[in-house]
């Protein structure tokens, strides 16, 4: 058989690679979560913490290399996942050039027919994030040395907006995850209907989980549980 | 005017004589081979991609020949085989219960009432077991025992369990191996397949079939192709009734345009009438829908034992039903042959008994069934026909009895053709439902699978080369004078059904049709009522001509024009049904006639007269027809009066 | 009962096509979704219109070649069943029902109601078969066959190649097609020779045709009349993965 396109092209062979870069992202998020939860430990903690992310790998690598080297996977992943994603966006809309006068409600999953827009929330979410909390060119405190300070400067009550946009972005990231999770078994090949259930029911309670984690402390902080 | 005229008797000149255990082997030994390096120089056209038709297209293409396929639906995988519920029968002996080739060979002779030849239906029982082995190495995901065998089931009254099946979709799985086996061969450029296209002519070239003339259903192009055979695998003609099991789009127009070119037609009044379908609900009908035969294994059948006994069939108490099988017929009860459980339904309706809002219909009741098996036994073994019955009627079978009444089904007749399945025409081949060889006069359950394949995967790969070895023909192509002459011809008819322009539309003739064969050619014919009928049709097929209304033009998607030309032929079919019908002066199979019947009303052959195959052949629109008779000796099995008592 | 049908009328391919708006009457509840058409049909015709076209033959579910988008629904609002099965008493006095062709760009319409599936065959024709040809067959008890995986090959096998699993896709994607083919050869003994080409085959043929890819949505097997669960697309992934990943190991002949 003469092969005209490599198989990473293939429908199939460009869900692979959303699930595998999917599975990286979310290996992230899981790290992430954990360290934002170090801000229940009180400032010097946290602090210590954030400061410890620059420092692993060492002596093994000088510092901040592995940082970069984080960066750069997730940098990878990210880019990989949005162009699958596009690329088979294109072909899903190619594939049906006439839309149907009808338009019925969705019959299947509703977090399955919002992957593409969520998407784009949570990537417009993430580019503010790094701004915010990374760069800290839009974090009204915006100390490096002091990443503490700047969470609780962030969600402080008269910057409710921020948090009301944090929320919005992390139930979009719920959703994408409640059906990418499940979608990247299926993609990778599970393919029993018992496994089916096992790996919707644990996508549910792993995103629900997961945005627990996340919202758990700018409500703190709005609250003043954390100050 | 006479009716008919009667002609030279004819013979099947190609079966082997001896043993008839020896028949086939000897006549695979004694046909001709084709060389494998002339073969693919061969072109071969196959019409129709059912089980017959398209086993043949993939088995012919894998031998090396050129193969055209055509089909009128827009796959080759939607013919109407796949409609087949029940299953396949074989000779595998696989239950140990003593099955054999022979037994096979002897209860479908038994079954076709002695009217079918011993040396086809032999070859038959003796392929059956190669069509499973065939199926299962295609992946046809047949039922199995837990033990990793093949299940098999007994159907249609037969006493051994030789019926393998696929769930009640063994016509699919089936039909989709072959499907499979074809689309192979035409990704590998040995088919060229043709879909949406309809056979409207067939093209002789020194009196052999040498092409067709065929539609493209999409742009309307009429096209002519030419090839060294032709074979023709359309099915049957019941939609010749309007309503029948058959799909919609089921035509007799292949075939009977060659019967016209000088092929014989055989036998075109057996009919088969079906008796578990669902009764007619209304004027609106387009179709009837069977409900496999296999239900009749569970359900009893009865009917109310006084007319007009308008109650809920629940209350009607015990005493008061007429399980009217298992009484007259006390050994095989709800399991007799199709035709003889179909005229008994037709009788207690005809008393008046029937039951449902047409008093058209007697009960199919599954309530002995669901007690002695508990529900979900039933639900396991019936619960996708159950849900169909539902769907279609807003009825729960599981609380209310199932009606059910007889319909057309299945054609025996067809085109005439020798042992090596050639019509008269030289290179014209028929397999299938489209040809009569088989079935007699009745079929039996199971057994039209068994023949559509062992004709398309076995018989004609065989028996074709022979022909073709003959060979060289002549090179033809579509300028040769006539197939100009057959395309005209096709183009001229269009013309003329789309110039009459009338006030009638196509269905509204075709549906008057239906109804005057199905009272007069249906389950049980007089010689008043064919007569009748035949009076009846000449004048529709006049009017027809008159006032069929058929809307746009021929050079596009038209389906209002196909179904015309359709309905065209099958007014001339049906002329000749009823000739065929009122010439047989016996009952024998699925055909009943009035006059011919034992003291307790059971069919009365009469093998002295009528031990023959009727083989017309057409003359001129409106003139007689001449009979041909060919003469059945049965030397292995003596006819007897079947009793199912 | 008295219904307002809107159906897409579209000449011929180059055609833009429109809704129409026709009135039925009269229409019974006994009557199939297909039957009410043919009242309607007969009625244009003797009105000097063109009739609907829209692909129909078994009418009893299972040759698959009917396919209307009804309300927005492949095959219409019952579960399990395809258009020809669907029965008038689904509906009620006075609905208004849309009509419309499976839209994909690989299903294009030939007129009104009527679409190209000719892809479907297609992939078939790619690797989607045992290569077993007549007369080559060993005794057919010659390899058991567990029967859960009969079962479950069965399961699949019952797919009717109708194209409602495309129509329905938000991606319009005919991987449910393409994965119950594979799924039923794939459980099969006699499929395993060819399990790794027939996956790579199938799909790069599903791809070239124009269809979309899956995003495990589900839609397909809701609307899907045989039931062809969602699940026979993971083992799709799984025998493409295969079979590119591990490719020598397991490629037959590469």
């Amino acid at each position: 058989m003469t092969k005209t396109r490599s198989p990473i092209r293939s429908n199939v062979g460009l869900k692979a690679v959303m699930a595998v870069t999917g599975i990286l992202l979310v290996l992230f998020l899981i790290a992430h979560m954990l360290g934002n939860l170090k801000v229940f430990t009180g400032e010097t903690s946290f602090d210590h913490y954030a400061h410890w992310l620059r420092d692993i790998g060492k002596p093994l690598l000088p510092g901040v290399w592995f940082l970069w080297i984080l960066r750069t996977v997730l940098v990878v992943a990210v880019v990989a996942h949005i162009w699958a994603a596009t690329v088979l966006a294109l072909r899903a809309r190619a594939a049906r050039p006439v839309k149907y006068a009808h338009r019925k409600k969705v019959r299947g999953s509703y977090a399955a027919r919002t992957m593409r827009w969520g998407g784009v929330i949570i990537l417009l979410f993430v580019i503010y994030h790094l701004l915010d909390l990374t760069t800290g060119t839009l974090n009204p405190v915006g100390d490096p040395g002091n990443p503490y300070g700047n969470v609780v400067a962030d969600f402080a009550p008269e910057r409710w907006y921020v948090t009301l946009f944090y929320t919005l972005a992390i139930v979009t990231l719920g959703f994408h995850l409640r059906h990418g999770a499940f979608s990247a078994f299926r993609s990778l090949g599970q393919q029993t209907p018992r496994g089916e259930r096992r790996a919707r029911t644990a996508a549910l309670i792993f995103a629900v989980a997961l945005c627990a984690g996340y919202l758990v402390v700018p409500f703190a902080v709005l609250t003043g549980l954390v100050s | 005017m006479e009716l008919f005229t009667e002609g030279d008797p004819i013979a099947d000149t190609k079966a082997p004589t001896g043993p008839i255990e020896k028949r086939w082997e000897t006549r695979r030994f004694e046909a001709k081979l084709v060389n494998p390096a002339n073969r693919r120089k061969m072109t071969v056209i196959v019409v129709g991609t059912g089980l017959a038709g398209g086993s043949a297209a993939a088995t012919l293409a894998e031998q090396g020949y050129h193969v055209k396929s055509y089909c009128y639906q827009d796959s080759p995988r939607r013919a109407h085989s796949i409609a087949a519920q029940g299953g396949i029968n074989a000779a595998k002996n696989y239950r140990n219960d003593g099955d054999s080739v022979h037994r096979l060979f002897y209860d479908t002779v038994k079954g076709g009432d002695f009217r079918s030849r011993e040396s086809n239906v032999h070859r038959l029982a003796e392929v059956s077991v190669n069509i499973i082995d065939q199926c299962v190495a295609q992946g046809v995901p047949f039922a199995r025992e837990y033990g990793g065998l093949l299940d098999t089931r007994s159907f249609g009254g037969a006493q051994v369990q030789r019926t393998f099946y696929a769930r009640g979709q063994t016509g699919q799985q089936l039909l989709l191996g072959a499907y499979q086996a074809l689309e192979r061969q035409i990704g590998l450029g040995n088919v060229e397949m043709n879909a949406r296209h309809e056979m409207l002519e067939l093209v002789l070239v020194d009196g052999r079939a040498r092409g067709i003339v065929v539609r493209d259903l999409v742009t309307g192009e009429i096209s002519t192709e030419m090839a060294d055979a032709v074979v023709l695998a359309s099915g049957g003609y019941g939609n010749v009734f309007y309503l029948s099991t058959n799909a919609k789009g089921c035509n007799v127009t292949a075939t009977w345009r060659a019967h016209r070119k000088g092929a014989y037609f055989a036998n075109p009044c057996y009919t088969q009438i079906h008796p578990t379908c669902i009764p007619v609900s209304g004027d609106h009908q387009s179709k009837l829908t069977l409900m496999s035969e296999s239900l009749r294994n569970d359900g009893r059948v009865w009917v109310p034992k006084t007319k007009g006994d308008d109650r809920n069939p629940r209350d009607i108490p015990e005493d008061e039903r007429d399980y009217y099988l298992e009484r007259i017929y006390p050994s095989f009860g709800n399991l007799v042959p199709r035709d003889i459980a179909s005229r008994a339904a037709k009788n207690v309706c005809d008393e008046g008994r029937g039951v449902g809002p047409t008093k058209l219909g007697v009960y199919l009741d599954f309530a002995d069934a669901i007690d002695r098996l508990g529900r979900k036994a039933i639900e396991a073994k019936y619960g996708n026909l159950f849900e169909m019955y539902e769907r279609i009627t807003g009825e729960d079978p599981y609380e209310v009895p199932m009606r059910i009444y007889p319909a057309v089904h299945y054609t025996m007749g067809g085109l005439w053709v020798d042992y090596d399945l050639q019509s008269s025409i030289p290179g014209l081949f028929v397999i299938g439902e489209a040809n009569f060889s088989d079935h007699g006069a009745n079929r039996l359950g199971a057994s039209a699978l068994m023949q559509g394949l062992a004709d398309g995967y076995f018989v004609l790969p065989t028996t074709i080369a022979n022909y073709l070895a003959s060979g060289p023909l002549e090179k033809v192509d579509a300028s040769h004078p006539a197939a100009v002459e057959a395309r005209t011809d096709v183009e001229d008819r269009i013309q003329r059904l789309l110039a009459v322009d009338g006030d009638r539309t196509v269905d509204s003739f075709h549906r008057e049709l239906g109804q005057i064969m199905w009272e007069h050619c249906g389950m049980e014919r007089s010689e008043a009522g064919l007569r009748k009928a035949i009076g009846e049709i000449r004048d529709l097929r006049e009017q027809f001509w008159q006032r069929v209304k058929v809307s746009g033009t021929g050079e596009e998607l038209n389906q209002s024009l196909e179904k015309a030309g359709r309905v065209a032929d099958f007014f001339e079919l049906a002329e000749l049904m009823c000739i065929d019908a009122l010439h047989r002066e016996e009952s024998c199979g699925g055909h009943f006639r009035a006059e011919h019947q034992t003291p307790d009303g059971e069919a009365q052959r009469d093998d002295d007269r009528f031990a023959y195959v009727a083989a017309w052949e057409f003359t001129a629109t409106g003139e007689p027809s001449v009979l041909h008779k060919e003469d059945l000796k049965f030397e292995y099995v003596h006819p007897t009066q079947r009793s199912y008592k | 009962m008295n219904l307002t049908l809107r159906i897409w009328r579209q000449k011929g391919p180059e055609d833009k096509g429109r809704m129409v708006t026709y009135p039925v009457d009269d229409v019974s509840p006994d009557m199939s979704f297909l039957e009410m058409l043919d009242v309607l049909n007969e009625r244009l015709i003797l009105d000097g219109e063109d009739p609907v076209a829209f692909d129909h033959d078994c009418r009893e579910g299972i040759c698959g070649m009917c396919g209307l988008m009804i309300n927005g629904d492949a095959h219409g609002p019952q579960r399990g069943t395809t258009a020809c099965q669907l029965h008038m008493r689904q509906f009620k006095d006075g609905d208004t029902i849309d009509i419309e062709p499976w839209r994909a760009s690989a299903f294009p319409v030939i007129k009104d109601l009527v679409v190209n599936r000719g892809a479907f065959d297609k992939i078939i024709a790619a690797g989607g078969y045992v290569t077993a040809p007549t007369g080559s067959a060993p005794e057919a008890h010659s390899t058991p066959v567990a029967k859960a995986n009969a079962d479950a090959a069965f399961e699949s096998a019952a797919c009717i190649g109708c194209g409602a699993c495309v129509a329905a896709c938000p991606n319009g994607s005919g991987m449910l097609f393409t994965a119950a083919k594979l799924t039923q050869l794939s459980l099969l003994p006699q499929g395993q020779p060819e399990r790794y080409t027939r996956v790579i085959g199938m799909v790069d043929a599903h791809d070239e045709a124009g269809f979309g890819g899956c995003t495990n949505a589900g839609e397909c097997t809701v609307v899907c009349p045989k039931g062809i669960p969602l699940n026979t697309i993971g083992r799709l992934n799984r025998d493409y993965l295969t079979a590119t990943t591990k490719g020598a190991g397991n490629t037959p002949g590469s």
